[in-house]
């Protein structure tokens, strides 16, 4: 097959943005974020396996700003990556294809990742943990 | 039986897989593993939770714990397949080089299976108490 330099859809650039396009693109995104961050839970596992020092040493960077900005980031990601995953699960099922319903459900979903991600970290706040 | 019929050769129907030699199990395994995944990583969420801030010997003592090590051990495997047939789309997706594209979903499975073991030899390891 000849390899050619037409342009390939789709054509980001000539679309109105709107909620269908931005779920199913941030869906793939926070895909690959999450492949990433599994990771460093990996990581995290090796250094718990590893004994005490590399456990402090994961652990110093993970309470870090840098780790709990990443932390946060991998809230969000992971509940809406989640809750967009159970949208698609219901659509392969047959529900939710109406363009009202569809719509209505992108915002559930982009709405529902925000407050997940705040009910984990108020979690945390009362356990005090950053007391 | 009418004309049309009589000249249709019964290859019109694919035999066994087809000539794509695979057919919806890709589909499938993401379905299951996302559904697997569904509890999985709300169990590992509540997990880091509950553990944020506790002491070395406290995080490994509930790891080496069979109901625990034996959860995050299916996260580990299920996330990791997961992600592999994920990333495998998104690559047939956007890397039109067939070359790259080879490379990469190459990579791709490496990268996830030698996770997914590092993963399960720390839990074991854990486990094991070594």
């Amino acid at each position: 097959m000849t390899q050619s330099v037409r342009p390939l859809s789709p054509h980001l650039q000539v679309y109105r943005w709107q909620i269908q396009m931005v779920t199913s693109i941030v869906h793939r995104a926070t895909g690959i974020a999450l492949a990433a961050g599994s990771l460093l839970i990996v990581a995290g596992l090796l250094a718990l396996a590893a004994g005490p020092e590399s456990w402090s040493c994961f652990t110093a960077h993970a309470g870090a700003w840098y780790g709990l900005a990443f932390l946060v980031a991998w809230t969000w990601a992971l509940a809406f990556h989640l809750l967009n995953g159970v949208r698609h699960l219901l659509q392969d099922a047959g529900f939710g294809f109406a363009v009202d319903r569809f719509v209505r459900n992108g915002w559930l979903v982009v709405v529902g990742s925000v407050v997940l991600t705040i009910i984990v970290w108020v979690a945390l706040a009362a356990r005090g943990v950053f007391a | 039986m009418n004309a049309s019929d009589r000249l249709r050769a019964p290859l019109k129907q694919a035999r066994g897989l087809g000539s794509a030699k695979s057919g919806t199990q890709h589909f499938i395994i993401q379905r299951v593993t996302a559904v697997a995944l569904l509890f999985l990583s709300l169990y590992v969420c509540g997990l880091l939770v509950c553990l944020a801030g506790a002491d070395h010997a406290t995080v490994r003592a509930t790891v080496a714990h069979p109901c625990h090590a034996v959860l995050l051990a299916a996260f580990v495997i299920a996330a990791f397949w997961h992600a592999q047939l994920g990333l495998q789309v998104v690559i047939e997706d956007y890397v039109h080089a067939a070359g790259a594209a080879m490379l990469a979903q190459m990579l791709v499975r490496f990268v996830c299976v030698l996770a997914a073991l590092a993963g399960l030899f720390a839990i074991i390891r854990i486990a094991a108490g070594a």
